[in-house]
Parts: structure tokens; C-alpha cells; sequence
């Protein structure tokens, strides 16, 4: 009886605790290992205490829809503009103080100023160096419903980036092209895997040899392991395969921790925070104070490759969420 | 006798409990337009997701019995040398909960698997349905081995040698005699396992094979209308529910209690003679596949790439974390498996034996369609306890009850009741005499109880995933995250604390098992 009533304050306890001393609760749709280290960070230069939920950027962009008013969340990091796009329009963020974007270029900047581009990156297509040559290489990620890809190609249904792409590809192309494209790649034996760095495993296990990723995880791996037997490319200029995107982070509406998260903000978009985005995760510093990695194809080839797509007019999350489970991807 | 309030109350509120998720995913479900509803529930995706499940199922079951059976065999009913270091082998796998099992698989091929970076081979690394299949037979096969070994035990050995008497060849004996008294522990054991089979979330996810678990996790994670997600949890719900009636019927039709009078016969061992260089080989290749190739994974990953001071600190603050839910967790349980065994067991009351139904209807549910029942019901109805610890520990509750029970229910049973009418008629109060007399023998059946349950709770996955405060993660959400980022070697120290405190449940066990049949 003794350890149960023990057991019962400990409960009591540490739920009050947590209730009390979390400063800041994050939802966080990026991967840990990308963006934890930068959350500690902020955590011992000011002592502000943030708690994460980590988890993908769609189920989070979900679950802060169905929490509505009584989210415990402060504010999401989103892997992707699109899904950060549908939580405003679902009226869920509210919107963020401009000092914040002194530093962002204009063209970055969403309208409303509903949330705060944080870091850029490419999607691009990574193939195995040893099983493709280079006069394999596709020109369109539209090729690759051609026969001689069959079986060959992973991609990642379940993660935002991806998800991304399907909606900048339903409103580049029209939804009967993006519908078609992925039951063609289905039929064509498109094999899924859950995010991007595990399909860079499948391409050097030999699984498949090729994979649709955002540019920078094969950067980083090639810095920790110059012989990885995998390299990457762009699809033609202004293929939609190439999309430029960004991670953004929004505010909740109903947080009551705002200064706080206006503190953090400051915190992704300053020199410090930009330098690591992309001198340790290898992806574009948004700011135009910090140089980005030399690993990094010059901004001047990646905006000529990158699709002219507005980053503002991919926010239909749910309609291609509809779109994937209709094909049956999801 | 009428139960008392102190007995009835806590029951029932165990048995609402239990109720109220599965009352919710089906409001949640029939919030569907009926056409919607009818489309939804026909989609030929759903049969693809139901061969999946039963293919599965089916190998896993197939799997198991084949390698479980004959190692049970060899271990009661042969001079095989080394039977007691086979057997204790044989349970070990218990240890090595799916996920750590698929983990291992998929740590050891692969570009960046062990082989290669030891050896330099490339071996293909496991997925889909086979690959599922190998991950949950090698964890699960034990608890068919336990079934049958027991049986095999008990097993009255003159009905086999009247059959030899009668002319009948050893592999005649076998099929025709020995195997269909096994029919009880079989599907015993097979129920267990088919349950774990339909609940599994890590081992599936990791394979990435698309099963109804997977399925639902995924709806849930991708879609803005959670009916679908509640649907499929339905469907699954109404699949393990048929289980556990088929199984009931299936055993209820047939005999086996011996009805004779007379002494039992024990087995004259089977002499091996050159065939015992052919069991050793099955044992070989079957323990090694089951324990030897989890071990070599970890170990070698370990090896490889040894942990620094802080992944160590973190895999400890991680265990500490894990522990602190799974104590009061367990100690809850085992304090509500007392009044519900009560009332299931000494009341007269027809609530009772519907109430134990109910704990064990909670086992069953699979963990999935119970969190996601959870999450959508605390976020409308009583957000204060939304993401919170208290709403986790109800769900282990929920979920591990029935694991309680068993113990605390035998206990009961061997409880003479004299003793406590004595005290009653001394003047004691009924509470007062229940605490005096009967609390005090049963409190080892209770604290096995607990124990069970601890075990359950210091490795569970997917509740833990979906409904932990944010922040919050326990050993076996870390191996999962990290072996989906295909972080093998940081998952491997996080995989190893899981195993090794496991262990000490196989331990349990043994002892248990070993104290039963000594």
C-alpha cells in the first residue's frame, strides 16, 4: 500500500512538473538528429527549457488541426512549406513579428507573414555509382515511369518533403498528370521506404538504385564517408523534380508562450543557428549573411534547376494527402 | 455471497475503462455517411491489407510451430545432452522483443550493416513479408515451445504404448496420438502469438510491410479525417475478438483430462542414436537464427562503434525514464487485478465473469486502435489529461490487466476459505478479515502479477509512441525512431538495455516454469 501510495505522488508529481517547467513546447516534423542539436542550443544560451515532439510533419500538421484551441504545442517546425501553408489557412498560426524577416530574402517571404522560412533545400534525384551510368540518368522525374526503371526507384510516400512535391506537381502539371504519375510509378514498381536517409541506405544495400530525396542528406553523409557508393543530380532545368522548398517554423495561435517563441525564431534565423543549418546539415542558410557550404551546388545552379513554383501556392496538404491515399500509398 | 461495494466499484470501473475506447473508435467510425462508411469499409485496399495480415499471421504461426514443436520434443522426450541448456535457449528469444528482432535482422546486411563493415560481404537485408515474418516467428516461437513443452510433460505416455502395442509405427504415434493431445497447447499458444502477430507495430514498420497495425498508424498520421484510422481499428478489433471466440470453441468441443484412475506413466526417453548429429544441427541452426543472430548484431554493433560517456548517459536517463512509468504502472495493475479477480472468481455476481471477459477483450485489443482510441477521446472530451502520463498508464492498464490477473487469480483459488470465515466469526469486519487472511498468501501471486506487467511496459512501443507527453520517450520509441533514420549503431546501446533487462523476465520464468515441472 506504502509503494502505491508512493507510486501515486510520483505520478502526481511529475505531472505537475512537466505542466510547470516546459517554457516551450515544440512540435518538431524534422528529424532529430537535424534539428536537436540546435534546439540544445538555444536551450543553454538562454536557459528557456523547450520540450519536443518529434514526429513526421504531416501527422503533426494533423494532430495541431485536431487539437485546435486546446494544443499544448507553442509552435511547429515544419519539414515543408506546404504543410505550414495549410496550418494557416486552417487558421491554426498566428502571425509572426516582421523584425523577424530583416535578415530573409524578399522572394522567401510568405504572405501574411503566417510563418518564418528557416532553411532551404532541393528535392533531387540520388542514384548508385555503381550500378547507373551517368547516360542513365533521367531528364524529367517523369522519365522514371519509363520501363528501364522498373524496380530500380525508391521514394518515400509518408514524408513531407515528398508530399510537397506531389502538391507543387498537382499545381504545376493539373491533378489528372500528378494522379497518373503516381500510378504509373506504382505500376512501374516504385518501392517505398520511410524517409529520405533510409532510402540512401536502400541505394548502397543495393536495393534499388535510385531514390527522390531532399539534396542535402547525401552531403552529409559523404562528409562523415567519402566512399559512399552514391551520388546525386538534378533532373533538367525547371523540372518539377527539382523543387525548392524550405523548412519553416510557425507560431500557434492559442500559445501563451509567444515571447518566447519570438525569442527562438530570432534564434534559427541568426548567423549562429544559419551557419549550422548548413555547414553541419549541409542544407541552404535562408539568410543572406551566411555564405553556404562549399559541398553545395552554387546558388546560381540551383535556381536555374529549381521549377518556378510559388511556395505559397503549395499549401494544399490535404488534397494531396487524398490524392496519395486514393492511388493507395497511403 | 454479494460483493461488496469496495470490490464492485473498482470492477466496474475497470470494466468501463475498458469499454469506453472501443464504445469511442465506434462512435468515431459511424460518424460516416453510410454510402462514405460502405465505400470506406469495401475498399480493395482493406483486402489487401487483410491477405497481408492473415499471410502473416499464417507464417508466423507455421514458423513457430516448426521450429517450436520438434525442440520441445527433443527437450522432454529424447537423450539429447544438454536438453536443460537447449530449453533455457529455447526461451530466450522472449528477450528479444519484434522490433529489437527486425532491428537485428536489418543490422546485420545491408551497406552499412555488420557483415559488411566485419567481413565486407554485402547480405541483402530482409524486408516485407518475409522479412516480417523471420522477426516476429524468432521472438515469438518460445511461447508455443512453452505451451507444448509443458504438455508434452504432462502428457499420460500409456496411450502411447497402447498404440505400439496395437501396431502402430513412432511416426504413426506421433501424428496419429501425441500431436492431437498438443492440440490445447497449440492453440494456446498460437492465440498468443496470433495476438502479438495482429497488435505487432515496430517489426512491421521497420520491415515495411503494410499490415493493419501499420495501416492504421499510417491513416492516422496522414489524414485529416480520423474515421478512416478508427474504421480499420474496428476491423482489426473484430479480427482478434473472432480469434479469441474460435479459440474457446475450438478447445471446448474436444477431452483430454485423463478419466482413469491409476498411476501416470512418464516417457522412456526416445533413443537418438546417429539421428541426434541431425537434432543438434536443427537446434544449431534454430537457436542460432533466434539468439545468436540478435546477440552478434548488437554486440557487434556495440563493438564497432562503442558508445561515448554521453550516448551512455542518455541510454541510462532513458532507462531511468522507462522505469518510472513502468513501476507505478505495474503496481496500479496489480492493485486493480485484486478486486476484478475478486468479483470474477467469489461473487455470484454475473457481472464478474463478464468483467474478466472484458480484461481479457483489453489484452486483445491491439495496442494501435487502443492509442488511437485514446488520443482522439482525451483530445475532445478531457484535454487535461491529453499528453500526460496519467492517460499512458491507463492505457497500460487497459492493456496489461489481463497479465495481472492470471496470478493473482490462481493465488485466489488456493486460498482456503475457512480461514477467512474464521476470522470473520472472531468479530473481523469483511475487509478487515479479506486483508488479514487472504492478502498475506496471495502477496506473491501479486507481486508475479506486477512483475508481468512491468516486464510488458519497460518494452512497449506504440502506445508509448502515440501517446507519451511530448518529450517523453522510453527505450523501445528510441530504437524505433533511430533504426527508421537508419541510425543503426546509435540504437544498438538504447536495443542492448532493452534486451538485457528483458532477460531478467526470461529469468522469471524459468524459475517459474522450472518449479512447476522439477
Amino acid at each position: 500500500m506504502r509503494q502505491f501510495k508512493l507510486a501515486v505522488a510520483f505520478l502526481v508529481v511529475t505531472t505537475l512538473c512537466t505542466a510547470i517547467a516546459q517554457d516551450l513546447t515544440l512540435y518538431v516534423g524534422r528529424g532529430e538528429s537535424l534539428a536537436g542539436p540546435i534546439i540544445e542550443r538555444f536551450e543553454e544560451q538562454t536557459g528557456i527549457d523547450v520540450v519536443v515532439r518529434y514526429g513526421s510533419t504531416a501527422e503533426l500538421a494533423v494532430l495541431l488541426t485536431e487539437e485546435g484551441d486546446a494544443s499544448p504545442a507553442d509552435g511547429f517546425w515544419a519539414q515543408d512549406a506546404g504543410a505550414l501553408g495549410a496550418l494557416a489557412d486552417a487558421d491554426v498560426l498566428a502571425p509572426v513579428a516582421d523584425d523577424l524577416f530583416a535578415s530573409i530574402a524578399e522572394k522567401q517571404r510568405v504572405p501574411g507573414n503566417m510563418w518564418v522560412p528557416v532553411s532551404a533545400r532541393n528535392r533531387t534525384l540520388i542514384f548508385s555509382t555503381e550500378r547507373v551510368d551517368e547516360s542513365e540518368l533521367p531528364a524529367s522525374v517523369f522519365d522514371l515511369t519509363d520501363e528501364r526503371y522498373r524496380g530500380r526507384v525508391a521514394w518515400a510516400p509518408t514524408n513531407a518533403s515528398f508530399q510537397s512535391f506531389v502538391t507543387a506537381m498537382r499545381v504545376t502539371h493539373g491533378e489528372d498528370a500528378a494522379e497518373q504519375w503516381l500510378r504509373d510509378m506504382q505500376d512501374n514498381g516504385a518501392t517505398a521506404y520511410p524517409n529520405n536517409n533510409s532510402q540512401l541506405d536502400a541505394v548502397a544495400s543495393g536495393e534499388v538504385d535510385f531514390g527522390l530525396v531532399n539534396n542535402y542528406y547525401l552531403l552529409r553523409r559523404l562528409a562523415e564517408e567519402p566512399g559512399f557508393p552514391v551520388a546525386q543530380t538534378f533532373f533538367g532545368n525547371g523540372d518539377i523534380g527539382n523543387l525548392a522548398n524550405v523548412t519553416g517554423i510557425g507560431v500557434v495561435k492559442t500559445s501563451d508562450a509567444q515571447d518566447q517563441m519570438h525569442q527562438f525564431i530570432g534564434f534559427l534565423v541568426s548567423d549562429e543557428a544559419q551557419s549550422y543549418f548548413t555547414n553541419e546539415n549541409h542544407e541552404y542558410p535562408i539568410t543572406t549573411t551566411v555564405e553556404p557550404h562549399p559541398s553545395l551546388v552554387s546558388n546560381e545552379e540551383a535556381s536555374s534547376a529549381a521549377p518556378d513554383v510559388d511556395l505559397g501556392a503549395i499549401d494544399d496538404l490535404e488534397g494531396t494527402l487524398r490524392l496519395l491515399r486514393e492511388v493507395g500509398l497511403l | 455471497m454479494r460483493s461488496p461495494w469496495y470490490v464492485v466499484v473498482p470492477a466496474v470501473m475497470v470494466g468501463a475503462a475498458t469499454l469506453l475506447p472501443l464504445v469511442y473508435l465506434l462512435v468515431r467510425a459511424l460518424e460516416l455517411d453510410v454510402p462514405t462508411f460502405v465505400e470506406l469499409a469495401l475498399r480493395s485496399r482493406n483486402l489487401r491489407l487483410l491477405g497481408n495480415t492473415a499471410a502473416l499471421t499464417g507464417l508466423v504461426l507455421a514458423g513457430g510451430t516448426l521450429i517450436a514443436v520438434p525442440l520441445a520434443w527433443l527437450v522432454t522426450r529424447t537423450d539429447l545432452r544438454g536438453r536443460r541448456a537447449i530449453t533455457w535457449l529455447s526461451v530466450t528469444p522472449l528477450a528479444v522483443p519484434g522490433y529489437v528482432m527486425a532491428y537485428a535482422l536489418l543490422g546485420l546486411g545491408g551497406y552499412q550493416g555488420v557483415a559488411m563493415r566485419l567481413f565486407d560481404v554485402l547480405l541483402p537485408r530482409p524486408s516485407g513479408l518475409w522479412g516480417a515474418a523471420a522477426a516476429l516467428t524468432l521472438y515469438t516461437f518460445p511461447y508455443i515451445f512453452l505451451n507444448v513443452r509443458s504438455a508434452l510433460l504432462g502428457l499420460d505416455t500409456s496411450l502411447e504404448e497402447s498404440a505400439r502395442c496395437l501396431g502402430q509405427r513412432p511416426a504413426q504415434v506421433m501424428w496419429r496420438v501425441v500431436l492431437p493431445q498438443l492440440r490445447p497447447a497449440l492453440l494456446a499458444g498460437w492465440l498468443v502469438v496470433s495476438l502479438y502477430v495482429l497488435g505487432d507495430f515496430g517489426a512491421v514498420a521497420l520491415m515495411r510491410f503494410e499490415t493493419f497495425s501499420l495501416a492504421i498508424y499510417t491513416q492516422y498520421t496522414s489524414a485529416f479525417d480520423r474515421s478512416n484510422a478508427a474504421l480499420l481499428s474496428l476491423m482489426l478489433l473484430v479480427i482478434t475478438t473472432a480469434l479469441v471466440a474460435l479459440e474457446l470453441r475450438l478447445l471446448g468441443k474436444r477431452r483430454y483430462a485423463r478419466v482413469g484412475r491409476g498411476v501416470r506413466r512418464t516417457a522412456q526417453p526416445e533413443r537418438l542414436g546417429h539421428w541426434r548429429w541431425a537434432a543438434y544441427l536443427f537446434v544449431f541452426l534454430a537457436l542460432g537464427a533466434a539468439v545468436g543472430l540478435p546477440v552478434l548484431t548488437l554486440v557487434g554493433w556495440i563493438a564497432l562503434v562503442p558508445p561515448d560517456t554521453g550516448q551512455l548517459g542518455e541510454v541510462v536517463q532513458t532507462f531511468l525514464g522507462t522505469a518510472m512509468l513502468a513501476v507505478p504502472a505495474a503496481v496500479l495493475t496489480a492493485c486493480l487485478a485484486i478486486p476484478v479477480a475478486i468479483a470474477g472468481l467469489r461473487s455470484r455476481w454475473v457481472g464478474g465473469k463478464l468483467l474478466e471477459r472484458l480484461v481479457y477483450l483489453g489484452y486483445a485489443v491491439p495496442p494501435v486502435a487502443l492509442a488511437l482510441a485514446l488520443v482522439m477521446f482525451a483530445v475532445r472530451f478531457t484535454p487535461l489529461v491529453y499528453q500526460t502520463f496519467p492517460l499512458l498508464v491507463f492505457a497500460y492498464v487497459v492493456s496489461y490487466l489481463a497479465l495481472a490477473i492470471g496470478p493473482v487469480r490462481s493465488g485466489l483459488l488456493q486460498v482456503n476459505p475457512r480461514v477467512e470465515e474464521t476470522a470473520r466469526s472472531l468479530g473481523r469486519g469483511r475487509f478487515v478479515a479479506f486483508v488479514q487472511t487472504v492478502l498475506p498468501t496471495i502477496n506473491r501471486n501479486i507481486l508475479a502479477g506486477g512483475a508481468l506487467v512491468l516486464m510488458a511496459v519497460m518494452k512497449e512501443l506504440p502506445m508509448t509512441y502515440l501517446l507519451a507527453p511530448s518529450g517523453y520517450r522510453n527505450l523501445a520509441v528510441r530504437v524505433f525512431g533511430l533504426t527508421n533514420e537508419a541510425m543503426m549503431a546509435s540504437a544498438a546501446p538504447f536495443a542492448l538495455a532493452i534486451v538485457v533487462f528483458s532477460s531478467l523476465f526470461v529469468g522469471l520464468l524459468l524459475v517459474y516454469e522450472g518449479r512447476r515441472t522439477a
